[in-house]
């Protein structure tokens, strides 16, 4: 069953100078208990907007319509002040930038425990006492001191550890995690992922994991949602994802990631081009001014998310060529000649 | 190992006050506290042991240049009362008005200002067009209307001034909110379930408290010269009671007959001035984390 089920989410944001724009069309996903989701996709493509939307944090001019079931309850329909009680008790949530996500002047300690003593009946000394715990699981080595010094005294991975810490702490059934390791460097992102997936594996947090980079999807998560211009245009398990990609953009994301075992001298692969604005889209495919092998009709005719195959291995992509024609056979787009 | 030292290291070692030991550790702002303390001890204490009274003529001594001998240290004005008492009894006045008035501006400015900028929208658009519709109001006019009304009384002095003094604290502390909401750890506090008021008060508020210790200081002044304009104009404290603003306002207008009724006050006020700066400075440098 379905621990997080998102149906038809759109979201949108009122403009003081001009129409409404749509950021999120029509998006739906579910995310299993205990399972693993990515949601790929370039800056602008709407992935972030897609979960500030079904917690209910978009800026005050954001609306976000559809349907956003955790477990039995809808999350949309809630007043705020149901929505806070979820938040952050049985949804987590950890941000892209460790260093601006602490608050510079308060101490790790009231930082990692607020959640605790807003969500559960603890007293001060046990919140304490389970923030050290935590911070020891996520191996921050002399946890019992560093509680009370302040996020400048942290370098930036050690902030991300201690963020994943407090999320670990309340043992929520759903974990976001908007880009956790863009801010970081490699060495330290390994660690990040590491601790996500022992958070996954031994206490059985679903996690939705947002990213731009393929490389992080396919160490962590079972299913991968491909968005772009705040359309889902390829689901997929990341096995199957990472085979055959059946959308142009999905392979140009793929053979944009750059190899070790390319010939030497190669190029970085690139998608030509820039995402379109917020509605500005036309009729067409969002992609087919970048695709190389639009066809005529994918200018003018919106390509709908398609169903292909059965179940365990069902899939699915919004395009208009054939799928055996489709990604796998073009040339990575951007390829230069 | 000196006081200040053994306070700062008692204080580090408990670490629940590292605030505390930061601020010990600023020399000058630990001075500027003593040093205040004192002014405050001397006005408030200190007239009831003076040989002088403040109201009392000495027809023996009119218009007497500071004297070590008889008593009177600072002199005596035109009518032969003693320059110290009065201006240790003054300084109650200006003290209690200055800070009092601060606190209540800088309380209800960070309250107003903040809960504005943090809303945001029509909301701190509305609140904002309140405090300039205030700014338009002249604070004098209303002073006479509140003495008029209810007759002339310290408190309603305090009031007065404080009801238009937090008005630029609370623009200064809006500005800063609003860079302030979008920042992610507002955001991550959001995400974590907590109510919008309890964000202001405890993400917001410690961010501020730079901003809001300097410009407090910046206002304790400000207020001290408020208070002698309205006590010029006989809305304030009236003869034979006096305060620095009042003694500085006399003190220039003599200054070539008898320069020491403005320099006394104004060597007061002064000191205390400069020990309300050095103590925002220490506050400001305490409250931020990030100074060690």
């Amino acid at each position: 069953m379905a621990m997080l089920e998102v149906q038809h989410l759109t979201v949108g944001f009122e403009r003081r100078d001009g129409p409404p724009v749509t950021v999120v069309h029509d998006v739906s996903f579910a995310l299993d208990a205990g399972g693993t989701l990515a949601i790929v996709g370039e800056s602008g493509s709407g992935k972030s907007q897609t979960v500030m939307g079904l917690l209910g944090l978009l800026a005050s001019n954001g609306r976000a319509t559809g349907h956003v079931r955790l477990r039995d309850e809808n999350l949309l329909g809630m007043t705020p002040r149901a929505l806070n009680r979820i938040r952050g008790d049985r949804v987590a949530m950890i941000f892209q930038d460790p260093m601006t996500s602490l608050n510079p002047f308060l101490t790790m300690e009231r930082q990692m425990t607020e959640a605790l003593q807003l969500h559960r009946k603890v007293t001060r000394r046990v919140a304490r006492q389970r923030a050290i715990e935590a911070l020891e699981r996520v191996s921050i080595p002399d946890a019992a001191r560093r509680i009370g010094m302040y996020p400048h005294e942290f370098s930036g991975g050690m902030r991300q550890r201690v963020l994943i810490a407090a999320a670990l702490m309340m043992e929520p059934d759903v974990l976001i995690a908007d880009e956790p390791t863009t801010a970081l460097d490699v060495t330290v992102q390994a660690q990040i992922m590491a601790l996500l997936r022992e958070m996954n594996r031994e206490r059985g947090t679903a996690i939705l994991l947002i990213t731009h980079d393929m490389g992080v999807v396919a160490e962590l998560c079972d299913d991968v949602m491909v968005m772009y211009a705040g359309r889902a245009v390829e689901k997929a398990s990341a096995r199957a994802l990472f085979e055959a990609p059946l959308h142009p953009y999905t392979a140009g994301l793929l053979g944009a990631l750059p190899r070790l075992d390319a010939p030497g001298g190669s190029t970085l692969r690139t998608i030509p081009g820039n995402p379109p604005m917020p509605g500005s889209g036309g009729a067409g495919c969002a992609f087919a001014p970048r695709c190389a092998v639009a066809l005529e009709r994918c200018h003018t005719e919106m390509p709908v998310l398609e169903s292909i195959g059965a179940p365990p291995r069902l899939r699915a992509r919004a395009c208009h060529l054939a799928v055996d024609e489709g990604a796998a056979r073009q040339p990575a787009p951007g390829a230069r000649p | 190992m000196n006081v200040p030292t053994f306070i700062a290291a008692a204080a580090r070692k408990r670490r629940t006050a590292p605030a505390l030991a930061r601020f010990v550790s600023h020399r000058a702002a630990l001075a500027s506290v003593v040093l205040l303390g004192l002014i405050a001890l001397a006005c408030f204490a200190g007239p009831l042991f003076l040989r002088n009274s403040p109201i009392d003529n000495d027809w023996s001594a009119i218009a007497l240049a500071p004297t070590l001998a008889g008593g009177h240290w600072f002199g005596t004005d035109e009518l032969g009362r003693d320059l110290l008492a009065r201006t240790l009894v003054g300084g109650r006045v200006s003290l209690e008005v200055g800070l009092l008035g601060t606190f209540v501006s800088a309380l209800f400015g960070v309250i107003y200002g903040a809960t504005a900028g943090f809303l945001g929208g029509r909301m701190d658009a509305a609140m904002m067009r309140i405090v300039d519709m205030m700014y338009a109001i002249p604070y004098l006019l209303i002073a006479i209307l509140m003495v008029t009304l209810f007759g002339r009384a310290f408190s309603l002095v305090v009031l007065t001034i404080s009801a238009f003094s937090w008005l630029d604290m609370a623009r200064v502390v809006r500005g800063q909110t609003l860079s302030l909401r979008s920042r992610e750890f507002v955001d991550a506090a959001r995400a974590i379930g907590v109510h919008p008021a309890a964000i202001i008060a405890r993400h917001i508020v410690p961010n501020l408290a730079g901003i809001v210790a300097i410009y407090a200081t910046v206002t304790v002044p400000s207020i001290i010269l408020t208070e002698s304009v309205l006590s010029f104009l006989g809305l304030g404290v009236q003869e034979p009671m006096t305060s620095w603003g009042v003694l500085i306002q006399d003190g220039a207008q003599k200054l070539d007959a008898m320069p020491w009724l403005l320099l006394c006050p104004a060597v007061l006020l002064c000191a205390t001035l400069y020990c309300v700066n050095f103590i925002g400075d220490g506050l400001r440098d305490a409250l931020d984390p990030r100074e060690r």
